[in-house]
């Protein structure tokens, strides 16, 4: 299965693309080549670092052309930055955008007598209903690296605690988003990466 | 709730897993493809690999390792040994590693670390520390000295000042090891730990010392540890990620026993 994973030179995509081949599918990268998100079948936007780095996404065409495949019913995920980009933007980088997915916005932990970054293994509270993270176990670990978090709404599928509760998973519809790596979390993130694969317009994943 | 990790760790020479004392009387201990996904199967949050031959010819031996051990390895991986500019870093994140950890070369050059963080975010870079307490200073631990070529020669910098200019410049993590404890299997310096986590906000991995569970919990609740390194208590079926994590867990400590 072709699955078109964005690259917006933010990190190495080695991981997310090693996981995927794991699974059987079949990652095709873009930085720029909008024609590839005009076909897509299903979308892929990993990322690190600093939310400003999107920037890129929209001097590319890249914004425009996967909200047009959104619309489109193409299943998305985003991946750390890529979910916190779903949202309208991030405290991180106030003039840049987000896609707007999600009106909220993203804001780093608060701080205090815990570290920030919260780097390292957290459990779900998975939500019901939730098709990304269908046969998750309640209170599988999950291995986190950031600084910024979604808030928790009414979409949030699952809840992590640090510092304070905060979306660990964002999913409506055709939209999904992972604040941790899945590609980097073991068995428990295979799956999720799984029912992705699997997510279809037609009901629930397999 | 955020657990503490272990984290496996291979000593690699010339494509194999080796382990001695203070790299001295070198055992085989097998094939590091083998032996990560051992440890990842078994509960080990994390791997880390480090290339103790580190040599120019040795290189393109380490990123054919490196590809091989993360081809089927699906937690964080760590790579460290030889890294001394951005490219180098570059073929090791390519070659399938999430993480660098750089040592004497950012001490050479601190730009290192935020050269390696721009293009690869700071997740990415780990800064290894190598500790020896200065027992002629008033405080031996907050004064407490950074060594290079394998704890033989003081760089001429203090530990916690060095730790705190990695953060700034962007390091990820801290991988603190002490000379002093390292090979002994008498306990970490829970001391010196604290001191360097209390000093940063970036997690730090304790290392060097282990020989006991009671040694984990320790460094976890007195030395304030996020992470800690277990090397040779794993080798030669010891112990597991597994049985430490379960006894670790028993003791109250807040670790991943994953469903």
């Amino acid at each position: 299965m072709r699955v078109t994973v964005i690259d917006y030179k933010a990190g190495n995509l080695t991981s997310v693309l090693k996981a995927l081949r794991h699974l059987g599918a079949d990652p095709v990268v873009t930085d720029g080549d909008l024609s590839i998100v005009e076909s897509a079948e299903r979308i892929v936007l990993p990322g690190v670092g600093h939310f400003a780095a999107t920037e890129r996404l929209d001097s590319t065409g890249l914004t425009a052309a996967i909200r047009a495949a959104i619309a489109r019913g193409v299943p998305f995920l985003g991946i750390c930055v890529g979910m916190q980009w779903l949202y309208s933007g991030s405290t991180e980088a106030l003039q840049q955008p987000g896609l707007g997915h999600f009106a909220e916005q993203c804001t780093r932990f608060t701080e205090g007598t815990e570290k920030i970054p919260h780097v390292g293994w957290n459990s779900l509270e998975v939500r019901s209903g939730s098709r990304l993270l269908q046969g998750v176990e309640p209170g599988e670990f999950v291995y986190f690296t950031h600084s910024f978090k979604g808030p928790v709404t009414a979409d949030a599928a699952a809840i992590t605690h640090y510092i304070e509760p905060f979306t660990a998973a964002v999913e409506r519809g055709n939209v999904m988003g992972v604040q941790f790596h899945p590609e980097k979390s073991g068995e428990a993130g295979l799956k999720i990466l799984r029912n992705f694969l699997a997510w279809s317009s037609e009901g629930a994943a397999c | 709730m955020l657990t503490k990790r272990i984290i496996a760790c291979l000593d690699v020479h010339a494509g194999r897993v080796v382990k001695g004392v203070q790299f001295v009387d070198l055992v085989d201990a097998g094939d590091p493809a083998t032996q990560a996904a051992r440890h990842a199967r078994e509960g080990a949050d994390e791997i880390v690999l480090l290339d103790i031959t580190a040599t120019h010819e040795g290189r393109q031996t380490l990123l054919d390792t490196v590809r091989r051990t993360a081809r089927e390895l699906f937690v964080p991986f760590c790579v460290g040994g030889g890294i001394r500019t951005a490219r180098d870093a570059g073929q090791v994140f390519e070659a399938g590693a999430d993480k660098v950890s750089v040592n004497s070369a950012a001490l050479a050059d601190p730009t290192l670390i935020s050269a390696i963080g721009r293009s690869f975010g700071a997740q990415a870079v780990v800064v290894a520390i190598d500790a020896r307490r200065d027992p002629a200073a008033a405080d031996p631990v907050r004064e407490a000295q950074v060594f290079v070529q394998g704890g033989r020669k003081p760089a001429g910098r203090r530990v916690v000042e060095w730790a705190r200019e990695a953060e700034e410049r962007g390091a990820g993590e801290i991988l603190l090891t002490s000379m002093d404890a390292d090979g002994t299997r008498a306990g970490f310096d829970c001391d010196l730990t604290a001191a360097v986590s209390e000093a940063v906000s970036i997690p730090v991995i304790a290392s060097g010392g282990a020989g006991t569970v009671a040694h984990f919990a320790d460094v976890f609740a007195r030395g304030k540890a996020d992470a800690a390194l277990a090397a040779s208590i794993f080798h030669f079926g010891v112990s597991s990620a597994r049985s430490l994590k379960e006894e670790l867990a028993q003791a109250g400590v807040p670790v991943r026993l994953p469903c």
